[in-house]
């Protein structure tokens, strides 16, 4: 593997294929998060699309029915929570994350679409690079914004510890993580956004909805609560519930909140792994 | 561990003296009985031929005739479901990584990132062959340089012209310097002085850097510009040669009869056949004959047939007619009716 053997012309400017994981797997794989990024803060709609209309969502949703649920016995419903505005703090910022999640990996089938992804396909890169690259790259914009989020916590009556903080982000980090992995599963093998917005109406928002975001899972009964205790989400929500109201008793406990996200990851992640190892003889694009 | 796979490496080439890196005398492509079907559909039936080092070969035949499945193996997106593919000597389908460090793909549609720069672009592509830091930047230089686009290195690829994004898609498959470069359809899209650039390109590769560049095209005065020709339909190689070669294997010139309908060329066809001793090919209402001394044999047949022939002509023969002379058909027609 000598630089600069053969004497013919064509070797000028050659470059040896090197095989260390750096240049198979970093290297790419960084170069895909960085370009994930890169796109992200051009398109500068998308930068304010994110952050303003959970902002919205939360002031109005949680206005609206902070009088609703009040009237119905408030206290209980929001788990000790005087505000419903203050229960639904973390679910806005989940929201957040689930949209980020599932708009930076609908860009997956934009670059199948377009091209882009042939030609990564094509390259030599381990294929885990293009998992860990992309979903990384759409975890990080997913964490970013919630944790950006973070600072209308004054505004939501949240009152915690660094340590606390601390414990939010890595909640958000997680649920990022998570979710732009499960968006990538479900992304990789369709060539239509269409087909992908239906998958987001059908699953990814119901995942949302009964996480325990708009309400406890306390408040619900019967096959809702064991939806809702399937639902992997719930405890993402959960955890970043106890790194906000630190004091106050959540549904489950921190460790086992912490334990599932992990382990949410950790399946979501090698699915999106498994993936893109099928090399087949069908058209790979 | 892929140090050592270039000693264990195929059995069938049996290099002499292998030199070392990727130098070795095996053809930069080489296709022994490659065939492909889509579960249903054979695309690829049986394809056995060799590229040459330093040529420009082209891939020529209407769309179905199979070049886009052999254009998906080659740059090792699809494995094939018989025989084999080479490239520098490693199998597409076994040593994929190998292949890929070796081969500058351009697609036919963009690959580029339209809201990265150029350079960007570039940079990106390197990264993924492996290349960082200063060498990937002087390669990037480089290839920006032969190309003729240093002074847009900073522009956004969505502000450039079709034909010099195509230009950065070449900069961008020849980043890594791969002895191979394979082109889908390169010159759709571009306008005619593009495309003669980007021929001009080819050739520079060709004759400076000792690239042998693949491109498939459905056309024939692009397959022209070819040193050799691989000429494909249903899927099986019907015809091999540089164009002059093909084009001289028909021999004379080609005289065309066209009659009012189809069935009046089937019978002017048997009856030109009778009288004269040809094999005429019949192609819609049609009637085409090869023979030398076309002009002379064409008063022959317009004073034997009088009132048959609307119309006649004759010309030296075209790749178009290698075509139909193979296939008994015409290049246009191809499509739909047979393995698509």
């Amino acid at each position: 593997m000598a630089t600069a053997t053969a004497p013919n012309p064509a070797s000028i400017g050659l470059t040896r294929p090197k095989t260390s994981l750096s240049s198979s797997l970093w290297i790419p794989a960084y170069s895909l998060w960085r370009r994930e990024l890169v796109r992200f803060y051009r398109q500068k709609a998308r930068v304010v699309g994110v952050i303003a209309s959970p902002l919205l969502f939360w002031l109005v949703l949680g206005s609206g029915f902070s009088k609703t649920f009040q009237s119905h016995g408030g206290a209980s419903v929001a788990s000790g929570a005087t505000h419903y505005l203050s229960y639904f703090f973390p679910g806005a910022i989940i929201m957040i994350v689930l949209f980020t999640a599932i708009f930076s990996m609908m860009s997956l089938i934009q670059d199948r679409n377009e091209g882009f992804l042939l030609s990564v396909l094509a390259s030599p890169v381990s294929r885990s690079a293009i998992v860990l690259g992309k979903v990384l790259g759409g975890a990080t914009l997913a964490a970013i914004q919630g944790w950006v989020f973070l600072v209308f916590c004054p505004l939501a009556g949240v009152h915690t510890t660094p340590l606390g903080i601390l414990y939010a982000m890595l909640a958000i980090a997680l649920t990022s993580f998570s979710l732009t992995a499960l968006g990538f599963v479900i992304a990789w093998p369709m060539d239509s956004t269409q087909a992908f917005h239906a998958i987001i109406n059908l699953v990814l928002i119901p995942l949302w909805l009964g996480s325990g975001a708009l309400f406890p899972v306390s408040g619900a009964s019967g096959w809702l609560r064991f939806l809702m205790l399937l639902n992997p989400l719930t405890y993402g929500v959960d955890m970043l519930r106890n790194g906000l109201f630190p004091t106050e008793l959540t549904t489950f406990s921190p460790e086992f909140n912490l334990m599932i996200t992990a382990l949410f990851c950790a399946v979501v992640f090698a699915g999106s792994w498994a993936v893109v190892q099928r090399r087949t003889n069908k058209p790979a694009a | 561990m892929a140090t050592t796979q270039q000693l264990d490496r195929s059995p069938q080439t049996t290099p002499k003296n292998k030199p070392a890196g990727q130098f070795a005398p095996h053809a930069p492509i080489e296709l022994d009985r490659l065939s492909h079907d889509y579960g249903t559909r054979l695309a690829l039936d049986g394809l056995s031929f060799d590229v040459r080092p330093a040529e420009i070969f082209g891939l020529l035949g209407p769309n179905g005739s199979g070049k886009t499945t052999l254009f998906r193996i080659l740059s090792t997106l699809m494995v094939p479901t018989g025989g084999h593919a080479r490239l520098a000597g490693f199998d597409v389908a076994i040593e994929p990584n190998r292949v890929r460090l070796q081969t500058g793909i351009v697609f036919q549609a963009t690959s580029l990132d339209v809201k990265l720069t150029v350079g960007e672009n570039l940079m990106h592509q390197g990264h993924l062959y492996g290349l960082s830091g200063s060498h990937l930047k002087a390669r990037s230089k480089e290839v920006l340089e032969r190309v003729g686009l240093t002074d847009r290195k900073h522009d956004m690829v969505e502000t450039l012209s079709g034909g010099q994004k195509r230009r950065v898609e070449l900069a961008k498959g020849l980043i890594h310097s791969p002895s191979v470069l394979l082109l889908d359809e390169p010159t759709t899209g571009l306008d005619p002085g593009a495309r003669i650039d980007l021929w001009n390109y080819l050739r520079i590769l060709r004759d400076e850097q000792g690239v042998t560049v693949l491109v498939t095209t459905h056309l024939m005065e692009e397959a022209e510009h070819c040193d050799r020709l691989a000429i494909l339909s249903a899927g099986k190689l019907v015809a091999l040669g540089s164009p002059s070669e093909l084009k001289s294997q028909i021999g004379g010139d080609i005289v065309q009869f066209e009659t009012a309908s189809a069935d009046a060329a089937t019978t002017l066809g048997a009856r030109i056949a009778d009288r004269f001793g040809v094999v005429p090919v019949v192609v819609d209402n049609a009637v085409r004959v090869e023979r030398e001394q076309g002009h002379r044999f064409l008063t022959e047949v317009v004073e034997a047939f009088p009132g048959e022939i609307v119309s006649v002509s004759v010309s030296k023969p075209s790749l178009e007619d290698v075509f139909i002379q193979h296939t008994g058909h015409r290049f246009w027609l191809d499509q739909g009716e047979e393995k698509q």
